[in-house]
């Protein structure tokens, strides 16, 4: 299939960015959606033309990097990555908008990469169970219920992508907020420091920049992982608790 | 299976003696190598023994010592937190963009260890047993005991993190067994062990980056080693954002850098997986031992066409009910799989391997599907002169069990097949092939994970030390926590109980010639103007190997793959074509140097598999087999590490052997008859 692709390039990040026109021929529909990507930039390469840098790795949709606004919508039209979107969701003679994350706390690097910083200071502040290394106890000293421990695993299947936060009109990171205070609060692990916890993190999550929750469901509805909103639910709840207890 | 002498004194082996010399030529004989630090005396106590015997770090002293570990895996991120919990000063490297990104998070099916949970016979000496057979008698057999003895450990740090193992319905963990075994020992979480595992370890690391133990540089790419009097005190790393080349000192150097199998272009590694800081480290005098170890695994998506990026693992559980075949004729290969009458196809694997049938061993299942292919009757799109593709069907599975309970089973696998092909996998048979996924080989280290190198470290699958030949399944993800938690905080503290090191400065001269050899580098990819991207060289560099170094290697393609990657590099340095510029984000400057790395290493795993002319593990020489077609070992003759060191630009690499003497185990030949 041929395609016209409108793209964001920006040099740098204090550099002004504008959206350029590509065309791109013979794509085929087995394609993964960064494969037809690595065409443009070998064509791109080849006119004499810098290739777009765009962040990507695992490409199996499981580590996080990889990201993009297409045609508005974070990892485009279906419920995965944008590594395993593949072109059969596209048509021949299709013009596709290709941005970066949309969010003020996740500024421009270079085209379509932007900084996640705040993501790992989101987790310095607070998203761990301290347990020094050799100070564990017998993994089956405590048990966990198995219904809490299947809620902690699925919602600590979040990657850490950004895809809620680009899709919130807040710019909110909520959910993956909620997620991580979800994942450890159902365990009986993270008890101990469960009410410090969520407190710390939402602290960050302000500093950071990132905008407040309004339940409008946008970041579950575009979460590749399938994260629920309720542990948004989840956050408010363990912050009213920990407030009320005044900490 | 059993202790052989329990004081651990009686090797059941001597010494091989290499009768062939294929790489002759190719290579420069050299020393003898010997573990200089290698543990004595009965198994089971060697390593409690050493950790009591390594000398102890005062606490206040600890924060006078400055380390750099490299790479944010399993390996690395656990090295981090745990050197950070213990007070020194860490800085943790990593290319991406965040250490939770490391590629162990994408290893799907489990984590091993000896807790014998389920009171089926399993112990430490059962895991070790089943580890060294499972290598093919060609790994260290006191690394591996101390691998089986720390597992447990890895299990209660793990959930004390809050990793969210699969449990049971009373709330203790559950347990799988996996390929090769017969205990249950398989720590899981659903179908991503990894990505949990992982999480874990980048929490406790995030948490030592907010104590100001660990200073963590994210987009940072290291890009040498700096070696000062024949000791590590240092990397250039440049920044990936800036483009600024940076000089980081320390007292000592971790590589926990992952593995090389992107010198094949295609594999399951993340794209941005590459040997560079290994190979970096090789070319300063690092040994690199037995590189052409790579371990194939029978059951991924096959390639749709040239423009692939990237193969993707189905998890070879698939094979406990899917049933594998092709056309017995060529011409049926292009027609749809179920116009093919029951009496047309041939099922390869029940065929040639009644008893075992489809649950033959990885390597065994990956070649056959290889060789089908070659004989043409491979199926799904041409690619190349063939067409790579096995079917892996589940008609009779779906009979018999009915299409939900097929689907309670495999649901995510199915639906990840169809995701990527667009075929619906309960109507018509998937089709699979392997794909490089995991490589055994990577720096020699010592018992104590250190190189040939004083002061550089070398963890988890960047090293060589516990595979052997061969890996079994959930043993990579248990080898690079035990690397990262347990031994290296445990071995370090030897090399660091000599510190204060002398004081070393940037403008000391091993310092200034490593920082000009990076630019210089650097400058020359963006200057030499050519006409073809990095990526291309990249691709041709993976057809020599998956052609000639792949599944099967012989004399013949050897020697001529060594010819194809020599014209290749040449090539590269003269026609190579990066734009941009050296001082900003450059995707295609990165790769540029990643490659040329990969086909340094490619030319050397070329000249290892031509020497080895001995079938193991996954190293399958074709001069090599048994009147069945079988890989035949040579213990004789091939019962050494082959650690290689670096002759120079345009040199000869120059073979160290290291003899391989079991005391607690005896070698037999691998059967699976």
């Amino acid at each position: 299939m041929n395609l016209t692709l409108n793209i964001w390039r920006q040099p740098n990040a204090d550099a002004p960015g504008a959206m350029h026109a590509y065309a791109v021929e013979g794509i085929s529909e087995d394609m993964s959606f960064l494969e037809m990507l690595d065409v443009l930039n070998e064509q791109l390469n080849a006119q004499g033309e810098e290739p777009i840098a765009f962040d990507h790795d695992c490409r199996e949709g499981i580590c996080g990097t990889c990201s993009l606004m297409i045609n508005g919508q974070a990892h485009g039209p279906e419920v995965t990555t944008t590594c395993q979107l593949h072109m059969r969701s596209f048509t021949d003679g299709d013009s596709i908008t290709i941005e970066p994350w949309r969010a003020g706390a996740f500024p421009v690097v270079k085209d379509l990469v932007v900084d996640r910083g705040a993501f790992d200071r989101i987790i310095q502040s607070g998203g761990y169970i301290s347990a020094n290394t050799g100070s564990a106890p017998e993994a089956n000293s405590v048990p966990a219920p198995r219904d809490k421990a299947m809620r902690a695993f699925n919602v600590a299947t979040c990657i850490g992508c950004g895809a809620c936060v680009a899709a919130c009109p807040n710019g909110s990171a909520s959910l993956f907020m909620g997620a991580k205070i979800t994942h450890l609060g159902e365990l009986p692990q993270g008890q101990p420091e469960r009410y410090t916890r969520v407190v710390d993190m939402v602290a960050q999550h302000d500093h950071e920049g990132f905008g407040g929750c309004t339940n409008i469901g946008e970041c579950a509805s575009a979460c590749p992982k399938e994260i629920p909103l309720d542990v948004i639910s989840q956050l408010n709840k363990d912050l009213r608790t920990a407030l009320k207890q005044g900490k | 299976m059993g202790t052989i002498d329990p004081s651990g004194m009686t090797a059941t082996n001597g010494p091989s003696v290499q009768q062939s010399d294929d790489a002759h030529g190719y290579y420069t004989p050299g020393e003898p190598l010997v573990d200089p630090v290698a543990p004595t005396g009965p198994i089971s106590q060697r390593w409690t023994t050493r950790k009591f015997d390594n000398r102890l770090v005062n606490p206040a002293n600890r924060r006078k010592m400055s380390v750099i570990i490299v790479g944010t895996g399993l390996a690395g991120g656990a090295a981090a937190a745990t050197m950070g919990e213990a007070g020194y000063q860490v800085k943790s490297f990593c290319y991406q963009d965040s250490p939770r990104r490391a590629h162990s998070i994408a290893a799907q099916g489990g984590i091993n260890a000896a807790k014998n949970y389920k009171e089926d016979g399993d112990s430490v000496h059962r895991l070790f047993y089943d580890t060294v057979k499972g290598g093919d008698y060609r790994s260290r057999e006191s690394n591996v005991y101390r691998l089986a003895e720390v597992s447990a450990n890895i299990i209660d740090q793990c959930v004390a993190q809050g990793v969210p193992f699969a449990r049971e319905y009373g709330g203790l963990l559950d347990n799988r067994s996996f390929g090769g075994v017969q205990v249950s020992r398989t720590f899981y979480a659903r179908g991503q062990t990894g990505q949990q595992l992982l999480i874990g370890a980048y929490q406790a690391l995030e948490r030592q980056v907010a104590a100001g133990t660990v200073e963590m540089f994210t987009r940072h790419e290291m890009l040498e080693v700096i070696v000062v009097d024949g000791t590590a005190r240092g990397i250039i790393a440049r920044d990936l954002v800036t483009g600024e080349i940076e000089t980081h000192l320390a007292d000592v150097v971790v590589l926990a850098t992952g593995g090389y199998g992107n010198v094949f272009y295609l594999s399951t590694n993340a794209m941005g997986s590459n040997v560079t800081a290994a190979w970096r480290a090789h070319r300063k005098g690092a040994y690199m031992a037995n590189p052409c170890y790579t371990q194939i695994h029978p059951t991924c998506i096959p390639v749709s066409g040239e423009h692939q990026s990237k193969l993707t693992l189905m998890s070879e559980s698939l094979r406990n009910d899917g049933r594998i075949w092709v056309p017995k004729k060529k011409e049926d290969c292009q027609k749809d799989p179920r116009d093919i009458p029951e009496e047309d196809r041939d099922y390869y694997l029940e065929r040639i391997y009644p008893s075992f049938g489809n649950l033959v061993p990885r390597d065994i299942a990956s070649r056959q599907a290889k060789n089908m292919c070659d004989e043409g009757r491979g199926v799904g799109p041409m690619v190349g002169d063939f067409r790579r593709g096995v079917y892996l069907d589940f008609s009779d599975a779906i009979a018999r069990l009915g299409k939900d309970g097929i689907e309670e089973k495999y649901d995510n696998l199915f639906d990840m097949y169809a995701r990527i092909t667009g075929e619906n996998p309960y109507e018509t048979p998937m089709r699979i092939y392997p794909a490089v996924h995991y490589v055994m080989g990577g720096l020699w280290v010592d018992y104590h994970l250190q190189s040939s190198i004083p002061g550089l470290f070398v963890t988890g699958e960047a090293n060589f030390s516990d595979h052997g030949a061969n890996r079994l399944g959930a043993s990579a993800l248990m080898q690079g926590l035990a690397d990262g938690y347990f031994v290296l905080p445990n071995t370090i503290r030897e090399y660091l109980a000599d510190a204060p090191f002398s004081k070393i400065d940037e403008s000391h001269p091993a310092v200034v010639e490593a920082q000009q050899d990076v630019q210089q580098r650097i400058d020359r990819f963006l200057s030499i103007n050519g006409t073809r991207s990095a990526d291309s060289y990249h691709k041709e560099l993976g057809h020599i190997m998956w052609e000639y170094c792949g599944m099967e290697r012989s004399e013949d393609g050897l020697r001529k793959a060594i010819d194809m990657i020599r014209e290749l590099k040449a090539d590269f340095w003269t026609n190579l074509k990066v734009l941009g510029t050296a001082d900003s984000l450059n995707q295609s400057l990165e790769k540029a140097g990643r490659v040329i790395d990969f086909i340094e290493l490619g030319e050397l795993m070329c000249i290892d598999a031509l020497n080895r002319r001995e079938s193991c593990g996954g190293h399958f020489r074709a001069e090599s087999q048994t009147e069945d077609g079988e890989a035949l070992r040579h213990d004789d003759e091939f019962a050494y590490v082959a650690a290689w060191e670096f002759g120079g630009e345009g040199g000869q690499p120059v073979l160290h052997k290291e003899d391989l003497i079991y005391t607690a185990i005896e070698m037999k030949q691998r059967s699976y008859k």
